[in-house]
């Protein structure tokens, strides 16, 4: 059985992902146990040489992992997963932070950086396996043209990318293998602004609205993301987005694991729909990949 | 911009401390401007990455602080993942922070967010940009 590391979104604004991706994960007769013990990562990895103190939340995350005996955490949210990992190679290949922290933290048992922290992206292809998806698919999303949005923290930096990040593919893989239409567009390795929606909300939203034009120029009908800043920046900011550009209309997004659950065929209260904009779960109606109206939240 | 440049300022205890944090040579720059080109945060800043790094390289880190630069990067990596030279550009600039941060100075008061969008918010975008801009 595999670790599972939620973090703190996917409780509460990003149940949709957690739930979505829970159940798909089930219905691969993929087994994860969540991490009985488990605090905030931190969402951003600490780059100055002189802050040991704000890598101690990710390594005690691990240090949990490796307690419970897992030798794989798999993350749902790219945030997560980019810090934890950036953290585990810390503590891996520094060895004199990896003592600072591991004497910092001497309650604990001593980190080594042994656990592999992975994607649930990253899982589905190395592990899982795309045949396999295929083989499970109910509901192949046939004709339904999304644009891959990978962001920033899936790829980046390049020590912890879960593919070379010049010319990713396994987004793509993961639309074909349930059914639909891959879009490719130049802006699906750009940032959406991240957290300067906090302080500096134009250029987050002049961001965000490059993104949308370019897949929309390109066809796409909607955008799957991994990440529950991107999905709220191009998501539930989406309308004060498309307002930065004439003509630019709305274009519905979703968790990769949301249309991964629609095309296993999981019931509707798993896809967490509600928790989407409204053109979301009306896009999936309308083709008939949903049946229900999204249950109330 | 006039600039004044002396053996003072490329040598002083700034940029030496800047280097320090960020454990980055700004002096590798050879200025091709890859990171700026690649910058998706450019909308508001008056100074791009390129000129920032060659302020760095003539010690003037007051110049660099004086502008918004840093505090509109948000960490998205792409600058160091092109640089030819294989600098880590963001630690640079989480160096160019820190050294406001630590002076006591936030770049975001968290009061001046709405309410409503607090309470719309993911935990990660809080978490992060209070990390990230405040000290």
């Amino acid at each position: 059985m595999i670790g599972y590391y939620p973090g703190c979104t996917l409780k509460t604004k990003a149940r949709n992902l957690e739930d979505s991706a829970l159940a798909s994960l089930a219905a691969l007769g993929v087994e994860v146990e969540e991490l009985p013990r488990w605090n905030c990562c931190g969402a951003v990895f600490s780059l100055a040489d002189d802050d040991l103190i704000h890598h101690v939340a990710p390594v005690r995350d691990l240090i949990r992992a490796k307690d419970a005996g897992h030798s794989t955490l798999v993350t749902l949210c790219s945030m997560c997963y980019n810090t934890l990992a950036r953290a585990n190679r810390l503590m891996r290949d520094d060895e004199e932070k990896r003592a600072t922290l591991n004497l910092f933290m001497e309650e604990e048992t001593d980190y080594f950086g042994e656990v592999e922290v992975v994607h649930l992206l990253d899982y589905l292809d190395s592990v899982v396996g795309w045949e396999a998806v295929r083989a499970a698919v109910t509901t192949p999303l046939g004709g339904l043209r999304v644009a891959p949005y990978y962001g920033c923290t899936l790829l980046r930096p390049g020590e912890v990318a879960i593919e070379p990040p010049v010319s990713p593919v396994l987004f793509s893989r993961f639309l074909e293998a349930i059914g639909a239409e891959v879009v490719s567009f130049p802006e699906a390795t750009s940032c959406c602004g991240s957290y300067q929606i906090l302080a500096n909300e134009a250029t987050a939203l002049e961001a965000c609205a490059t993104i949308i034009e370019g897949a929309t120029a390109r066809g796409a009908e909607a955008l799957a993301l991994s990440c529950p800043l991107c999905e709220y920046n191009l998501g539930r900011r989406q309308g004060d987005a498309v307002a930065r550009r004439s003509g630019l209309g709305r274009l519905p997004t979703f968790y990769f694991t949301q249309l991964l659950a629609v095309a296993l065929g999981q019931p509707p209260d798993v896809l967490g729909l509600d928790r989407n904009e409204a053109s979301s779960s009306a896009l999936l109606r309308e083709r008939g990949f949903v049946t229900e109206a999204p249950a109330p939240a | 911009m006039t600039l004044s440049v002396s053996s003072r300022t490329v040598r002083g205890p700034l940029i030496r401390k800047v280097r320090e944090i960020s454990g980055q040579d700004p002096n590798l720059c050879f200025q091709c401007g890859l990171c700026a080109g690649s910058c998706p945060m450019t909308t508001e800043m008056e100074i791009f990455t390129r000129r920032v790094m060659h302020l760095l390289q003539l010690g003037l880190v007051d110049e660099v602080m004086s502008q918004r630069m840093a505090t509109l990067c948000a960490s998205c990596h792409t600058c160091q993942v092109r640089c030819p030279r294989g600098i880590d550009i963001p630690r640079v600039v989480e160096a160019l922070r820190l050294l406001t941060l630590r002076a006591g100075e936030n770049f975001l008061a968290p009061e001046s967010v709405e309410r409503d969008r607090l309470r719309e918010m993911p935990q990660v975008a809080m978490v992060a940009g209070l990390r990230k801009l405040t000290g």
